[in-house]
Parts: structure tokens; C-alpha cells; sequence
């Protein structure tokens, strides 16, 4: 291997940079949750306790906490289940021309570009005007689909993309009926990608603020609820909160690729049978 | 097969469109608003100075955010496509610039304030240091903070669609402008750049869009001491100005759709997925 030109170092130092940069502010709050009882909202620490973590539990401290995060976790599973189905439908329509493909295409971008304050707006407009009542599971979900699902369809535009027909055709040639093509061969290929899918639907609905904003009612989501904190709650309570939400993030997203490489390992092993014929 | 989803945007995109339209005309008391068919809402949008101002504030906070997050995207996807040798680390590596992207934007920006605060750690740093005397006030609550929190926030829309078309790059195409004799650094002007331009687009696209549209961070970040359009439209809605609040909104939407319309002719989406 020829030897390191000296711009790596150079670049990988900024690339160190850059993740300390993301990442550093995290961690500080992380550090300032751990706080004693009578610590701020900044450094120096003031002792160390679980000070902060044992409010969070205790109900009338701030707000309905724990409610907004059940709403939230099974807000999020919705989404999650709706954007894999719906974007795997949309990927397979997308493989061949259908009327009104264009059109798609374009609400597509259209929904990822406009701004979330406007989805937010209209939905709770059209709830509030036709009488409905705004309710997280029903105009906060599909305000949050108009953000997960743009991302579920371009990344099934990827993975169609990268697909192999000639998996189908032979599918076809041995006699299979096109749902055992699709249940036998096209899902179990697509399948660690629909993990990917599965991550963008659960983290972003866990997160989202803006679409939910108008359109959750009168029960806060998690994001809505911390939101609120920032207004009024000016203790290290709010980094304990923020530190438990994120470590509860990072376990689902590293649950989602550990899914998503099992699957692929399994793939991988299962695919193909070569080396195991008889010769 | 494509049903479900078109009946998804069609109640949740086109419809809510359509309702911020027709409600952009209507009135509004203090109490309730009112079906009509007048230009109020867009004569009053337009006769204001505020207005004129709010806009040029959303872009010169597009504008910055995309020069930082371009030059910091690129370098950052530079290194990982072109320096990072094994393909493990550039998965884990890449990884780790996107995990952030699966957590909360809100925390994230609450997590600035030990930094940024008065007494937070770079103005305690810069004074240990001797380079200020005094705390600097317009660390946090201004637009310094609004700016590097949509850098930290929205990086990461710029790393991963540059990634992606570098890592498409034909290997051989960079051997052979050695062999040609190139430098290291028209290798990077003449070969690379030209050949990452579609992603740098999309990273724009995600990146203009996301901050002409936000509203949050400018309000937490700045302590609401600045504004700018999305922000304009949140105040309306929190004094129930709906008419005027979607006055506002199809002017931004029609902002961004043309800018986006622009940046389109640039790049073909689908081709580079």
C-alpha cells in the first residue's frame, strides 16, 4: 500500500473536529444531567447525583412527561409500520409506468421541501374547519407520514434501482405466481433495506416537532412536551430529560442496525448456495 | 400499488395546500375567522416594511448556513470517500456523521447552551485563555447561535448525497488524471468537483429548503430576538391569525417552490438515487 499523503492527516483532523462538533454538545448536556441538587444550567458541576433523573419520575415536577412518551413511542411504531408498507407498494408501482407516476413524483419532492410550519398549518386548518378534533393518531400521524414516506420512497427508488430482475425472471421461468415471486424473492432482497425504512419512519416521527405541532391536539407529544420545557423549566431537569431521550434514540438506532446487519449476514447466507453443490 | 400513498398526500399535502390558499383570502376577528374573498391579508404582507425585511433575513440565513455546510459537507465526505481505505470504516465512519440525524433537533439545540451561555464554556475558556475580559454576549441568542445551529443541525443533509455520488465515481477516472500528470489538487478542481455536482445539489436543495422553512431554531436559538419567515407565520398562528398566518405561507411556499424549481434544473433526482 502506497504510504498516507499528508493531507489525510489534515483532513482527518477536521473530520475529528466535525464529530466533536456534533457530538460534544450531547455530551456536555449528558455530563450537566448528572448534576447535585443545586447545580445550573451550566458548568462548574455542583457535586454529583441522580438528582435530576429522580424529578423526571416524579409526576407533578414538570408536565405529563411519561404520557408524552408512550404517545410518541406509539406514534412513532404507527408511522413506522405505515411508511415500510406504503413506500415498498409505491417502490413496486414505481418500476413500471403508471398514470399519474409523474405526479407522485413531484408531491414527492414536494412534500420534502415545503416547510413542515405549512403542513402543520393546513392539516389542523382543514381538522379545525370540518369540525374534526386534532388528535396526535389522527391529524399528527398523517401530518408525520408527509415527512417519513418521501424518505421511505427514495430510498426504495435506491434499492429498485440496484435490483437484479433477472432474480424475478427466473422466479417466473420455475413457475412461480407473481405474490410467491414477491414473498419468496423480491422481499427477502429487499428486506435489510427495509430495515433503513423502518429507522427514518420510527426516529423521525419520534422527533418530529413542526408537523406536529398543530396538529397533536390536546395531548403533547415528547418533542412538544420538551419543547415546552424550554420555556419554563430552567433547571438541569431539562438535560436529564434530554440525556434519557437521546440514549433511548441511540438504543433504537442501534437495535435497527443491528436488525438491519443480522438481516443482511442472513442474506447473505441463505442467498446463495454455492460451494454446497455435489459434484 | 401506488394508491395508498397518493391518498396519503393528496389529504395531508394537496388538501392542507389548498386549505392555506383559500384561508389565505378570508378574514379573521379576534375571535374567529371568516370565509371572504379579499387581497387584505396579502396587501397588508406586502405594505409592510417588516415583510421585506423577515425575507431578506430568511435568506441571508439560507445563504450562510448553505456556504458552511457546503464547504464542511464536502471535506468531511472528501475524507471519508477518498482518504478512508477499508469500506468497514467508511460505513462506521459515515454512520457516525448520520446518527445525529435519528435524534431530536430540539435537544440538540438545547445541548449549545452549556457551550454558549454567559457563563457557559467557551466565553469561561476564552477568559481563562486572556483573549476577552468580559463574557461575550452574543454567543447564544443571536444570530451567531441561529447559524451554527442550523450548521450542526443540517450538516448532515450535505455529507450524505456528496458521499453518495463520490462514492460513484469511477475509480480509474482519478488514475488516469495521474497518470495524465495532474496534481492532487486539479485532480480535486477538474475531476472531482464537477463530478459531485449532483449531489452538492441535493445537499442544497435539503439544506436551503429546511432552513427558509424553520421556524423553531430561530426562535430558540436566538433567544426571539431575530426572525424570519417561518417564524412570521408561528407568531400569526399563536394569535389565531389564520388568514394572515397562510397569507404568509404561500408567499414563502412559493418562495422556496421557485428556488427549488431552480435548483432542479441542475440536477436529475431520480437518476442519481
Amino acid at each position: 500500500m502506497e504510504p498516507r499523503p499528508k493531507s489525510f492527516y489534515v483532513l482527518g483532523a477536521f473530520f475529528a473536529l466535525f464529530l466533536l462538533f456534533l457530538y460534544g454538545p450531547t455530551i456536555t448536556i449528558a455530563i450537566l444531567s448528572f448534576q447535585g441538587p443545586g447545580g445550573g444550567l451550566t458548568f462548574p458541576m455542583r457535586g454529583t447525583s441522580l438528582h435530576w433523573f429522580r424529578d423526571l419520575f416524579e409526576q407533578q415536577a414538570v408536565g405529563d412527561i411519561w404520557g408524552s412518551f408512550r404517545r410518541s413511542f406509539v406514534l412513532g411504531l404507527m408511522v413506522m409500520v405505515t411508511t415500510v408498507v406504503l413506500s415498498v407498494m409505491g417502490g413496486l408501482a414505481f418500476r413500471k409506468r403508471f398514470r399519474g407516476a409523474g405526479v407522485l413524483f413531484y408531491l414527492i419532492i414536494t412534500a420534502l421541501v415545503i416547510p413542515s410550519i405549512l403542513i402543520s398549518l393546513g392539516v389542523g386548518l382543514i381538522f379545525s374547519q370540518s369540525g374534526l378534533n386534532v388528535h396526535w393518531s389522527t391529524s399528527g400521524f398523517g401530518a408525520q407520514l408527509t415527512w417519513t414516506l418521501p424518505f421511505g420512497l427514495l430510498i426504495m427508488f435506491a434499492v429498485f434501482n440496484r435490483f437484479d430482475k433477472s432474480y424475478e425472471e427466473a422466479a417466473r421461468d420455475l413457475g412461480a405466481t407473481s405474490w410467491q415471486t414477491l414473498r419468496h424473492v423480491v422481499l427477502p432482497i429487499i428486506g435489510p433495506s427495509l430495515i433503513g425504512v423502518a429507522l427514518f419512519g420510527f426516529t423521525l416521527s419520534y422527533d418530529e416537532f413542526a408537523r406536529t405541532l398543530l396538529t397533536a391536539g390536546s395531548y403533547n407529544t415528547l418533542p412538544l412536551e420538551i419543547f415546552g420545557m424550554t420555556t419554563n423549566v430552567t433547571t438541569p431537569v431539562l438535560y436529564a430529560l434530554g440525556t434519557l431521550t437521546t440514549v433511548f434514540s441511540l438504543l433504537m438506532i442501534g437495535l435497527f442496525l443491528c436488525l438491519a446487519l443480522w438481516s443482511a449476514r442472513r442474506k447473505a447466507r441463505a442467498g446463495t448456495d454455492a460451494g454446497k453443490g455435489m459434484l | 400499488m401506488a394508491l395508498p400513498i397518493m391518498a396519503v398526500l393528496v389529504f395531508f399535502l394537496v388538501l392542507p395546500i389548498a386549505m392555506i390558499v383559500v384561508v389565505s383570502f378570508w378574514q379573521a376577528t379576534e375571535f374567529s375567522i371568516i370565509p371572504a374573498f379579499d387581497f387584505e391579508n396579502y396587501q397588508f404582507l406586502f405594505g409592510s416594511n417588516v415583510t421585506y425585511r423577515v425575507f431578506l433575513n430568511t435568506f441571508k440565513y439560507a445563504l450562510i448556513t448553505w456556504a458552511f455546510t457546503l464547504g464542511i459537507g464536502f471535506t468531511v465526505a472528501y475524507f471519508l470517500a477518498f482518504h478512508v481505505r477499508s469500506l468497514t470504516w467508511q460505513v462506521v465512519l459515515f454512520l457516525l456523521c448520520t446518527i445525529p440525524f435519528w435524534t431530536s433537533n430540539i435537544i440538540r439545540m438545547i445541548s449549545w447552551i452549556p457551550f454558549l451561555g454567559r457563563n457557559g464554556i467557551a466565553n469561561s475558556t476564552l477568559i481563562s485563555w486572556g483573549v476577552i475580559d468580559a463574557p461575550l454576549d452574543w454567543l447564544l441568542f443571536s444570530d451567531f447561535a441561529v447559524i451554527l445551529a442550523f450548521v450542526h443541525l443540517y450538516t448532515l443533509f450535505m455529507v450524505v448525497p456528496i458521499f453518495n455520488t463520490m462514492m460513484r465515481i469511477d475509480k480509474s477516472l482519478i488514475e488516469a488524471a495521474r497518470d495524465a500528470g495532474a496534481t492532487g489538487a486539479q485532480i480535486l478542481w477538474n475531476v472531482i468537483i464537477p463530478l459531485t455536482k449532483p449531489g452538492m445539489m441535493i445537499g442544497t436543495i435539503f439544506v436551503v429548503t429546511l432552513v427558509m422553512g424553520d421556524f423553531i431554531t430561530v426562535r430558540f436559538m436566538s433567544g426571539s430576538q431575530s426572525a424570519n419567515v417561518g417564524r412570521l407565520i408561528s407568531n400569526d398562528i399563536a394569535l389565531l391569525a389564520y388568514p394572515s398566518a397562510s397569507a404568509t405561507a404561500v408567499v414563502l411556499l412559493l418562495t422556496v417552490l421557485i428556488v427549488i424549481g431552480i435548483l432542479l434544473r441542475f440536477v436529475d433526482i431520480r437518476k442519481e438515487l
